[in-house]
């Protein structure tokens, strides 16, 4: 097939729509005017980003002050949220932390009216400066990270089409209409660049694919449906910068030639879902989707489809089932997506991420991304860094840093002087890495041969306080339920596992329940079709091989180390360090199982009524720290006996 | 045939009239539980009817999903984010919290249809684990006592609203 597209008309188009970005003016970029950039995503609006934003409007009406308030997305510190971006004439933009109504009210009087930026709660500012202000890339975690993908989330409102354009949004496809099919194809090979949901698969190879079929009609998805508990990148970049997805999406069907889209988000995500909506109605008002884009001939149009919450979905041919609106069950494959996928048509499925690579690539050249990363893993790695960490947030840094680089240097390692235990990586397809593999670099190759794998980028942290055995039975129980019940062996085995598990977690397990769990792991392993089944014994092989001593200690010990299981576990009160006169613990109790003992007048848990919520531990003022929790229970020391119609208090 | 069921039949015949029949089951089953908060079992046959499958179809499609309930959710819906990062962060003491003050499991409704207690896979804010959303708002760092003081703001919510229309009353 011969396509040509009108590439000089698309790239005076494309310029005259920049110049009009430029011009603007009021993106952190610009010089000219006050701006404040309040960071809204779901995580920020969960710390508090609502209020602030309403602090900033009602001073800046109040001041007079001619400045935009504007919601931008996330800038992926979670730890220091709730943040905002502000922007004068004569400084860069500032990043501030932790802010709460007032101190935006001040912040408006004091930087804005007057000129003082109020340094104790800046972060840095962005970008270079020749003053002396903080740079946000003194930090010590920007030292190692390299934004690629997270380019421009957080430092615009994704509601503004014209801001993310200022900062270099659908700067690609002029380039892709003067490519052509045939080189964009190519350029995305060469770049080397992988399925970054987890897979791997190389993105070029699979276009190559699509576009080879004699099929007319084609389509192509962007996979949205970040099932992954504990993961939340895309979600993160669907809601700070939906401009850039759709840009890959854009360039993605002129490669493989589809007329229509799809960007499947799940359920869970209302923000980004209607972020995404008006982004792509800005994009169709652009004439950057629609008929002949951007003058160049080529139509394209990009529909939302809506996730109704099921994990499978994330599988391809299941994906494509609920966008027709079926149950979404995988179905044996070949023939692979790219030959009959959605409505039986050739489809290319994207991860978010992916595509969101696509328009610097084009832009920058394939060496750009090529030259980051290691061997065979190009490009960047983003993260969702969550768990026992000090800095959890979103983190990007080449791939080929050290797992311990990420945790300890950028993440600022566990909190408490807790003791780490384990990272979790790829979720309930993934696995539990020790302290002795923190070494492995972030690669899809390496990280699947320590046993992980890269998955869609969820990374969490367990430390001291965390059962292995019980988040291999969580993670089980989630897959368990998740399965779409079509092989008999995902269906059945998981739950076998799940059984054999919850009998472990309540001390009532053998030795021979491990060896069960390692042959129906590898059964299961063999009998299912798709990788939700092929992938669900992981967790459970994982912190096999590398914590086997704690599913032993449950079994033979009657032991929780991390003294969590319920069942193996009880709360007691400390003799000597109980305040007595203290009655935090007495009145925190849901069932009213503390009393205050005659003789000692120390408070006792009565263990008949005890559900060990652990409310009493957490009210127990720091400075006694009374509450302790012991396993097995064979240690419990003989407590007084409850005195009758003895309520508590004393 | 209930009033809400005549609303339903009212509602879908012109969904379909405006929207024709080429929506997938999934959106329409999703805009019809936006309207009425959950698929209402006549509805679900009419939409069969409309669409011209057979009503196991449909409900195939609806019990395949999460996101689909079957019973009218309560006035404020308490969904405890059961991820990986909140039960790291024993979200399981959360939820058992939950059920003790409303008494009631999760999936379920208390009998005045005031609370609606669900258990849902991840939302996404896995920094701020563990998180409990209440309506439309996502709460971070959810603790016993923090659901203890939800209850008591929407207690004293109610009891000023009484309060005040038992003032207009006497007013008037």
């Amino acid at each position: 097939m011969v396509v040509a597209y009108d590439a000089v008309r698309a790239r005076a188009s494309y310029s005259a729509l920049a110049e009009r970005a430029r011009l603007a003016e009021y993106s952190v970029n610009g010089d000219k005017a006050y701006s404040i950039l309040v960071g809204t995503a779901t995580c920020g609006r969960a710390a508090g980003a609502m209020p602030v934003l309403d602090a900033f409007r009602e001073q800046v009406a109040d001041a007079g002050i001619e400045a935009r308030v504007l919601e931008a997305g996330c800038m992926g510190h979670c730890y220091a949220e709730p943040m905002a971006v502000l922007k004068r004439p004569g400084y860069p933009g500032m990043v501030y932390h932790h802010l709460n109504p007032v101190i935006a009210r001040n912040l408006v009087d004091n930087f804005f009216k007057g000129e003082d930026p109020l340094f104790e709660f800046l972060l840095g500012a962005v970008g270079t400066n020749e003053s002396m202000l903080p740079k946000l890339t003194d930090l010590p975690r920007f030292g190692r990270e390299d934004r690629r993908l997270l380019r421009r989330t957080g430092v615009h409102d994704p509601g503004d089409i014209l801001q993310a354009v200022a900062l270099g949004a659908y700067a690609g496809l002029p380039r892709a209409f003067e490519l052509g099919p045939e080189a964009i194809v190519a350029t995305i090979s060469e770049a080397g660049l992988r399925g970054m949901g987890g897979a791997g698969f190389p993105t070029g190879r699979k276009w190559a694919a699509c576009k080879a079929q004699a099929e007319r009609e084609r389509y192509i998805i962007c996979n949205a449906d970040e099932g992954d508990p504990g993961a939340f990148m895309d979600r993160t970049i669907l809601e700070s910068d939906p401009h850039a997805v759709i840009e890959g999406l854009i360039i993605g069907a002129i490669a493989v030639g589809a007329r229509r889209g799809y960007v499947y988000v799940r359920a869970e995500y209302p923000l980004a879902v209607e972020r995404m909506r008006l982004a792509l109605e800005d994009a169709r008002r652009e004439n950057l989707l629609g008929d002949d884009i951007l003058g160049s001939g080529f139509s394209f149009e990009v529909e939302i489809a809506e996730g109704a919450g099921a994990f499978v979905c994330g599988e391809s041919s299941a994906l494509m089932m609920s966008i027709e609106g079926k149950r979404g069950m995988p179905r044996v494959r070949p023939p692979q997506s790219v030959e009959r996928g959605l409505f039986g048509k050739p489809t290319v499925l994207d991860n978010v991420k992916s595509l969101a690579n696509i328009g610097p690539i084009l832009v920058s050249g394939p060496e750009s991304f090529a030259d980051v990363g290691t061997q065979k893993s190009k490009g960047t790695a983003v993260f969702a860094l969550a768990g026992k960490i000090a800095n959890p947030g979103l983190v990007e840094v080449p791939m080929g840093t050290s797992l311990r680089e990420l945790i300890f240097d950028i993440g600022g390692g566990v909190p408490g002087g807790k003791k780490f235990k384990a990272v979790q990586i790829g979720g309930p397809s993934g696995g539990c890495l020790p302290e002795s593999q923190l070494d492995t670099p972030i690669d899809f190759d390496e990280l699947s041969a320590a046993g992980a794998m890269m998955g869609s980028g969820g990374m969490v942290v367990l430390d001291e306080d965390n059962c292995m055995v019980e988040s291999a039975r969580f993670f089980l129980e989630f897959t368990q339920d998740e399965s779409c019940g079509k092989c008999t062996f995902c269906r059945i085995g998981t739950r076998h596992m799940l059984d054999i598990l919850e009998k472990i977690v309540r001390g009532q397990g053998s030795l021979e329940d491990i060896e069960r769990l390692e042959e129906l792991a590898a059964e299961i392993r063999d009998g299912s079709l798709c990788n939700l089944g092929k992938t669900a014994p992981n967790p459970v092989l994982t912190t096999l091989r590398f914590f086997r001593e704690e599913y032993e200690e449950h079994i033979n010990e009657k032991m929780c180390r991390a003294r969590v299981c319920n069942e193996l576990t009880a709360y007691y009160i400390l003799p000597d360090k109980c305040a007595r006169g203290c009655d935090a613990c007495v009145g925190s109790c849901p069932v009213e199982a503390i009393f205050t003992s005659p003789q000692k007048r120390i408070k006792v848990i009565d263990q008949s009524l005890c559900t060990r919520c652990d409310s009493c531990r957490m009210a127990c003022p720091t400075e006694y720290d009374a509450v302790a929790r012991i396993s097995p229970l064979a240690d419990l020391p003989e407590t007084e006996p409850r005195p009758e119609g003895n309520r508590g208090q004393s | 045939m209930t009033e809400e069921e005549q609303a339903v039949l009212d509602w879908l015949g012109e969904y379909f009239r405006k929207q024709g029949s080429g929506k997938s089951l999934i959106t329409v089953l999703l805009a019809l539980q936006e309207k009425f908060g959950y698929l209402p079992g006549q509805g679900m046959r009419e939409v069969a009817r409309l669409m011209g499958v057979s009503a196991a179809n449909v409900y195939g499609v609806a019990t395949f999903y999460n996101r689909f309930r079957f019973n009218p959710p309560g006035r404020h819906e308490i969904k405890v984010c059961m991820g990986t990062a909140c039960h790291i962060k024993r979200a399981d003491k959360i939820l058992d919290h939950w059920k003790r003050r409303l008494e009631i499991g999760a999936g379920e409704v208390t009998p005045d249809r005031e609370y609606s207690l669900e258990r849902v896979a991840c939302v996404g804010c896995c920094t701020l684990a563990p998180v409990t959303v209440v309506g439309d708002e996502v709460i971070g760092n959810m603790s016993t006592s923090k659901i203890d003081g939800i209850l008591l703001g929407h207690d004293l919510d109610r009891k000023q609203k009484v309060d005040g229309a038992t003032r207009e009353t006497e007013g008037a």
